[in-house]
């Protein structure tokens, strides 16, 4: 850990649930690292247990195992007095704004909340003041400060959930599905004002998502995700380039091109994501791929470092990249 | 003769409110075996304008306040609801958005098919479950799942047995109402493939209703893009994506980040949907249209034929393919 840049390092976090007989393994095994003012971008279908990562980062959920290092602190075993300091550098964004704003608030009482938790403003008309400040940067008009978010759309209330978590200045933020509910002119405009707020604040973003255009366009690094797994991570041109997992092939060549004639050789996968309680041994992917072999069945595949910088989860990384048969080009 | 025409729909619900402007003088036509996109953003009206060809708006406050909607020449505006029972699920079949809350929870996927095979033919109980199970096995289920129920499936199962009883009596029309927008992409594209492969086989006429220009690509002969309850661009496929014309459509497309190109910063629309309580004066689209000129808010532009087939709402359509190098 001698860079200086690394702001979070995630070490082998694990994070199962418990059901009535059997273990649910949400987040297993998840190993990287983020530097200050970037963006990891995590992505993966319903289920591959995304979102219960950015939570389980954050301590919102407790790790099973695991560590989690936030500015050389430890998150995971971080006594009530050191949460509630990290809570102010460390935010988070929902993914609907319909649900994630108290109904019985005004915009303004929203983002002033906490900024009153914190004491960091010690008269209301300070208080008042930096909220406005907040609006203003993230474009909400200042005659809405007394409205409630039932009377406003989705773009402007996904606004109030993004000044609300940048009120106390943090170093990082997780947004989990920002613009999944809103409408692509909207999208357009949450994700400019995020790209902004990042270059005027030095935020580092852990952004989850499903829309792999959508992490294309925000992200450095991109990781990958299939049932609680990490199955590759690289960077984000890389990834787009290059990549190496069966399952970021069928991924990327299963989004439906906005061009004429884009219509392609199209991976299909056959089946469904299959059951995280109890996973069997091996690769997870293995029923649903193509290049299945005796040894996925078996042995469950490492992490390797297969080019510089690009790291791949299946025991047939090296060979895909020699033949590179089915890789789809962008 | 085209298998639908909607001509100069008009459906507005009147509230306590005021009174909702949804859909505003639509004019839009499905021939035999085409698919046609519908595409707009939220509130654009697209879900009015489907649940108005079915007559299933809500009636109150929802009304039909002009225009015909001719199916196979016929006014299904004029027809009572006796009448429409026979055509829906029969001539014109509907797939909602959502399969979580399409299909009933407490029956069976069996029942919920044979119920409307049994509406629509004269089949007995037993004849019905064998065209059920044939449904089921077409949409790529397999028929021992017959008797579970609706919670048993994942998603894109749901929306596979939604499909199987929008499709059991072979309608001639078949609206898509977002369709895939539930789905995660890898199902989506399964789910696309077969509907494609479907439809082919089927020779059905199809009205997708959708807000992804990527799925509109892969599976739409024409497109229509509607802006606040009217259509504001239509044509074939090469004319909307190839010679885009009308400065929304433009929009649209510079929204949404390219997985080819490495672009810094989206070029969004600017501001919001306007209100369908009150529209603006004028072509509605000019409070955020970045060619608006000073006419625009004063009178509503006029639908003008660019190229065969190709229309637009918007007098100032040459300036926008002017620029469309920059796209």
């Amino acid at each position: 850990m001698a860079n200086e840049n690394v702001l979070l390092q995630v070490n082998n976090l694990k994070k199962y649930f418990k059901t009535a007989k059997e273990q649910l393994h949400a987040v297993d095994d998840i190993t990287f690292s983020l530097e200050r003012g970037k963006t990891l971008g995590v992505v993966g279908e319903s289920g591959c247990g995304k979102s219960t990562l950015g939570r389980t980062i954050l301590n919102l959920l407790p790790a099973t195992s695991g560590e989690v290092i936030f500015d050389g602190v430890h998150v995971e075993n971080a006594n009530k007095k050191q949460m509630s300091h990290l809570r102010q550098e460390m935010q988070i964004i929902f993914q609907d704004p319909f649900s994630s704003l108290d109904p019985r608030l005004s915009v303004s009482e929203i983002i002033m909340e906490p900024l009153e938790i914190y004491h960091i403003y010690p008269t209301r008309q300070e208080r008042q003041k930096r909220v406005e400040e907040l609006m203003d940067t993230v474009g909400l008009a200042r005659r809405l400060a007394n409205s409630y978010p039932h009377e406003l759309d989705g773009g402007r209330r996904q606004r109030i959930g993004v000044a609300r978590a940048l009120a106390l200045n943090p170093k990082f933020i997780v947004c989990d599905e920002p613009v999944s509910a809103l409408d692509v002119s909207i999208q357009a405009q949450i994700l400019n004002l995020m790209q902004d707020l990042q270059e005027q604040h030095g935020l580092a973003y852990m952004f989850i998502t499903h829309d792999l255009s959508v992490v294309k366009h925000i992200s450095d690094d991109i990781l990958v995700m299939y049932l609680g797994k990490m199955v590759e991570k690289c960077q984000a041109k890389e990834l787009f380039r290059n990549h190496l997992h069966p399952y970021t092939s069928a991924l990327l060549s299963a989004i439906p091109v906005p061009e004429i004639g884009a219509a392609k050789d199209r991976i299909l996968l056959q089946g469904e994501i299959s059951s995280p309680i109890n996973p069997k041994p091996g690769c997870r992917f293995a029923n649903r791929c193509a290049y299945v072999c005796e040894t996925c069945l078996q042995k469950e595949p490492e992490m390797r470092e297969v080019v510089p910088g690009h790291f791949v989860a299946c025991h047939r990384g090296e060979e895909r990249k020699k033949e590179r048969k089915d890789i789809y080009e962008f | 003769m085209n298998l639908l025409e909607l001509k100069d729909l008009t459906i507005h619900y009147f509230t306590d409110e005021g009174v909702v402007k949804a859909v505003n003088g639509l004019t839009l036509s499905v021939g035999a075996g085409e698919t046609v996109g519908l595409v707009g953003e939220t509130g654009a009206g697209k879900t009015t304008t489907a649940l108005g060809i079915m007559n299933l708006v809500p009636d109150p406050p929802g009304k039909i306040v002009s225009g015909e909607i001719l199916y196979q020449g016929e006014d299904l505006a004029k027809k009572n609801q006796m009448e429409m029972r026979d055509i829906r699920g029969r001539q014109i079949s509907m797939i909602f958005q959502d399969p979580m809350t399409a299909l009933n929870p407490v029956l069976t996927v069996g029942d919920q098919i044979a119920e409307v095979i049994r509406l629509h033919e004269e089949l007995s109980r037993a004849d019905a479950y064998i065209k059920a199970a044939k449904m089921l096995e077409m949409v790529g289920i397999p028929s021992e799942r017959l008797g579970e129920y609706p919670h048993q499936f994942s998603g894109g199962m749901k929306q596979r047995v939604v499909i199987a009883i929008a499709l059991a009596c072979s309608p001639k029309l078949l609206i898509a109402d977002e369709p895939t927008t539930a789905l995660d992409v890898t199902i989506q594209a399964q789910v696309l493939k077969m509907m494609n492969d479907l439809k082919q086989n089927l020779g059905t006429s199809m009205i997708l209703i959708t807000h992804d220009l990527g799925v509109v690509a892969e599976t739409c002969d024409k497109v229509a893009i509607m802006y606040a309850g009217e259509i504001v661009e239509s044509g074939s496929l090469e004319d909307i994506f190839l010679h885009t014309a009308h400065p929304y459509t433009k929009g649209l497309f510079e929204s949404i980040p390219s997985l080819k190109k490495d672009t810094k910063r989206l070029k969004p629309i600017k501001g919001l949907m306007p209100d369908p309580r009150s529209l603006p004066e004028g072509c509605s689209f000019s409070p955020r249209c970045p060619y608006v000129k000073e006419k625009c808010a004063l009178e509503d532009p006029q639908v003008t034929e660019i190229a065969e087939g190709h229309f637009v709402k918007c007098p100032y359509w040459r300036d926008v393919h002017l620029n469309r190098e920059e796209l």
